[in-house]
């Protein structure tokens, strides 16, 4: 670091900006990262970090702006053009070729190589010096499938190395790392830092940025909210900086559910895949909000209750007794619908038309001894259409005609003809536009009143508190707090999720 | 890119409309055209062509691949795909055969066709129960069951010309149309209302379309897929039954080119083998036009080794056609999606 005098950033980014269709993911985005420093960048899911790193490191092309390196404009057409530029970028999932052992993996397209044949022995020279460069206990002729997945890590880093990067970007290294793995982590990224390796990480743990970086920047909406050195911050001043923001939408006014309302569902000890222990009770018109950070198992815990993942243990009832989790047509039978995570993927049949898709679930009572009474689907589909607001082309046309929102709405209709007891909505509101949400708020809100009990994912903590009668929140699997009534606030939700290990190992203690 | 560049007039728009119907009828429809197109100009430049007795034969050769071809819409719709249907076939004509020679016709007829059904149900249990892929699983019991029908007949050929009666299936004149175009005739219609009309032919579009969805959306999906496998068994047992009666003759032979031709008949038609999209009576046109270029080969007297290439161009093509018109959909939709997302923005500042 420079004595005094201010040192000119070895890593610039100039009024970067970048959409994804209608989403605006980055808005004039500048940042400089000095040389040999370690640079978090923090902000909630959808804020823009992950997008901004992969700009960084050539993954994504900017709309428009510019990256500087040591004062050089660059662009990048490839993360392999980035990496002859000395920028490598280490993925939350390191992309490992299992088959190959750990020295081939390191040098992966930079095998040393004679007359097209790779020579082994340099190879296992060049992996060795590597690894004792950079004070990593590795052993380079075990098959990469063996390792764990910090180990995993150290490989794209050495690979990285190998190649003489000389700005890494972290994405989220340490979400699929146990606290041993981090900490080891953390003293490599420190190694890294301080032989002269300029470091971008993106994180969600607010108490490991702070530990770590010399810098931080808050990202909100694709903006820059500020940049400071991290010694100045703490967790409630970055939460702070995330959050404020204006409401971008209003929500309907909350009916609560009565006092005594009945419980319609039941969620005991539930184990299945990425559901380490889940309990809760749903009551009669009451819409419950289940808020954590992507991965920390919401979604899981959807599926396992409408049984599109297998139970493992513990069990999910329903008030009239019928136990859930077996199938999606069991579900659905037993009066649980649920709103996938993805339209595209688990939700609608592209090619298909509106109404199709709309009766896909109830095809059965608009059949008579198996053949489909076209007449009164095309009716019963179009007053359930309409209801939900499906709006922009025929409802004979292929869903593919519809926008986002629109499209979501039929999600919605082909719910409401299962006339569910128990609705599971996994992030609706997820891409669509201000005025789809709103509609889909007061659609939510409009079930409740009529008796449905809601369980609202989102990763939008502003919808969870503007909607949820009650909120649990999800960290690594398990529900780790619930908040009803006043406490239901943006900070306590973010608070409950974003607390990582060493918070929790302080409170056992 | 600004919004005020990209604002579009109404022009465009329909510009673009059309063309995504244009590409979407080619996708359903196409195959009417060039077929069309060859049946008139066969009619035209030969006599013998558009003859009563021409075009039945065309249909008596034509009632196997037809049948298992429109099955095979319904497997491919829903995302599969059925390499056994020659083996099938096989496997069927030889049984049937096998226990026509002492027991009555009634009952060897009906143990093809089981036969049949009975491999298709094994194909639909491999691929969703133990979830091998439909491609190399159905390949495997093609090999599997070419091996039984070779068991059975013990490499000899079965002859069942004195079974009057298990000739009267097939070669029986009703109106003056043999009974096997009859039966053909009803099979491809049972089948092909069975995928237009009924739940279970709505799911198989689901289940091709995105099985993953048509899941959480209630469909069961294996069963779905397991239907169809047992139909198209069931399907090439009745093609096998049919032409063992037309001929009285049967012998364990592989029987591959069948495969393929039912396969190009299919896609030919414009069924989409990536599932979801299709119909049978697009199969139909498909199996029809190319048994038309093999006709207008003999009539015209051509050199049938040209029949073949054309018949690899012609599949190649309506693969691409295929790609294209995918292509061409999408980016309409995409493109319009994005104009009406434009229009709304400039709308509200």
């Amino acid at each position: 670091m420079g004595v005094g005098e201010p040192e000119a950033p070895y890593l610039e980014v100039l009024d970067v900006a970048k959409h994804f269709g209608g989403v605006q993911a980055l808005d004039a985005v500048s940042l400089g990262v000095r040389r040999a420093s370690i640079h978090a960048l923090v902000g909630e899911n959808g804020a823009g970090k992950s997008t901004l790193g992969k700009i960084v490191a050539g993954a994504l092309a900017p709309d428009t702006g510019e990256v500087l390196l040591a004062g050089k404009p660059v662009t990048f057409g490839s993360p392999r053009e980035a990496l002859e530029h000395g920028v490598a970028a280490i993925a939350q999932e390191p992309s490992i070729v299992p088959q190959l052992s750990v020295a081939e993996n390191v040098l992966l397209g930079a095998e040393p190589v004679r007359g097209g044949l790779i020579r082994s022995r340099s190879l296992k020279r060049r992996f060795a010096e590597l690894a004792r460069s950079a004070g990593f206990d590795l052993r380079g002729d075990v098959a990469a499938a063996s390792l764990g997945t910090a180990e995993q890590q150290k490989v794209e880093i050495l690979r990285a190395l190998s190649r003489d990067a000389q700005v890494i970007v972290m994405d989220e290294p340490t979400a699929s790392l146990d606290a041993r793995e981090t900490t080891q982590l953390h003293e490599i990224v420190r190694d890294l830092a301080s032989a002269g390796k300029t470091i971008i990480l993106i994180s969600h743990f607010l108490k490991q940025v702070l530990d770590l970086a010399d810098m931080v920047t808050v990202l909100r909406d694709g903006r820059i909210v500020k940049t400071a050195p991290a010694s100045s911050e703490t967790e409630a001043s970055l939460i702070e900086a995330m959050l404020g923001r204006p409401l971008t939408a209003t929500f309907p006014p909350q009916v609560f559910p009565a006092e005594d309302a009945r419980v319609v569902l039941s969620v005991r000890d539930l184990h299945g895949p990425g559901v380490e222990g889940a309990s809760f009770e749903l009551h009669v018109g009451e819409i419950l909000g289940l808020a954590g950070l992507v991965g920390a198992g919401r979604t899981e815990l959807a599926r396992t209750i409408f049984g599109a993942t297998p139970v493992h243990s513990g069990e999910a009832l329903l008030a009239t007794s019928s136990r859930l989790g077996r199938s999606p047509r069991r579900s659905l039978d037993a009066g649980v619908a649920m709103i996938p995570e993805s339209r595209k993927d688990e939700g609608l049949i592209f090619g298909r038309s509106s109404t199709e898709n709309s009766t896909l679930s109830t095809l059965a009572t608009f059949s008579a001894l198996g053949i489909v009474r076209r007449r009164g689907e095309r009716k019963a589909a179009r007053t359930v259409l309409e209801r939900c607001g499906v709006r922009g082309a025929s409802f004979r046309a292929p869903v593919d005609e519809l926008s986002g929102g629109n499209q979501q709405k039929v999600l919605l209709a082909r719910m409401l003809l299962c006339e569910p007891r128990v609705v599971i909505a996994d992030e609706p509101t997820r891409g669509v536009d201000v005025g789809a949400k709103l509609a889909i708020y007061e659609f939510l809100v409009e079930l409740a009143s009529e008796g449905i009990g809601i369980v609202f994912i989102s990763s939008e903590v502003e919808e969870i508190v503007g909607l949820a009668h009650r909120v649990l929140v999800m960290r690594r699997g398990r529900i780790v707090d619930e908040l009803a009534g006043d406490s239901i606030t943006e900070n306590r939700i973010l608070a409950a999720a974003f607390a990582d290990q060493s918070s929790e190992a302080a409170a056992a203690a | 890119m600004t919004t005020s560049e990209a604002s579009p007039s109404g022009r465009w728009i329909t510009a673009e409309r059309a063309r995504g119907a244009g590409a979407r009828f080619v996708r359903r429809g196409g195959i009417l055209i060039p077929f069309l197109t060859l049946f008139i100009y066969l009619s035209l430049v030969s006599d013998p062509f558009a003859t009563k007795a021409n075009l039945l034969q065309i249909l008596d050769q034509q009632s196997a691949t037809l049948i298992i071809a429109a099955a095979g819409t319904l497997v491919l719709v829903a995302g599969g795909i059925d390499l056994s249907v020659g083996a099938v076939y096989g496997f069927a004509a030889v049984t049937s055969a096998h226990f026509g020679l002492h027991h009555s016709a009634g009952l060897a007829i009906a143990l093809g066709i089981g036969a049949g059904l009975a491999v298709g149900l094994v194909n639909g249990l491999v691929t969703t129960v133990l979830r091998i892929n439909s491609l190399i699983a159905t390949l495997a019991m093609s090999f599997i069951i070419s091996g039984c029908s070779a068991l059975i007949t013990g490499g000899n050929l079965l002859v069942l010309f004195d079974k009057e009666a298990f000739g009267k299936l097939a070669q029986t004149e009703f109106l003056t149309v043999k009974t096997s175009i009859w039966v053909m005739l009803g099979a491809v219609l049972v089948i092909g209302l069975l995928l237009a009309m009924t739940t279970a032919g709505r799911y198989m579009y689901a289940a091709g379309g995105n099985a993953e969805a048509a899941r959480l959306a209630g469909v069961r999906v294996d069963r779905i897929r397991i239907l169809t496998f047992t139909i198209s068994g069931a399907a090439a047992g009745l093609a096998g039954v049919i032409d063992t009666s037309n001929v009285l003759t049967a012998q364990a032979a592989p029987n591959q080119t069948l495969t393929f031709t039912v396969l190009a008949g299919i896609v030919v038609g414009g069924t989409s083998i990536l599932g979801g999209e299709g119909a049978v009576w697009q199969t139909v046109v498909g199996v029809l036009f190319i048994a038309l270029i093999g006709n207008g080969y003999l009539l015209l007297a051509l050199d049938p080794l040209y029949e073949q290439i054309t018949l690899g161009g012609l599949l190649l093509i309506a693969v691409a056609l295929d790609a294209l018109t995918r292509g061409l959909l999408r980016p309409g939709v995409a493109i319009r999606q994005f104009l009406r997302r434009t229009q709304r923005t400039s709308r509200s500042p």
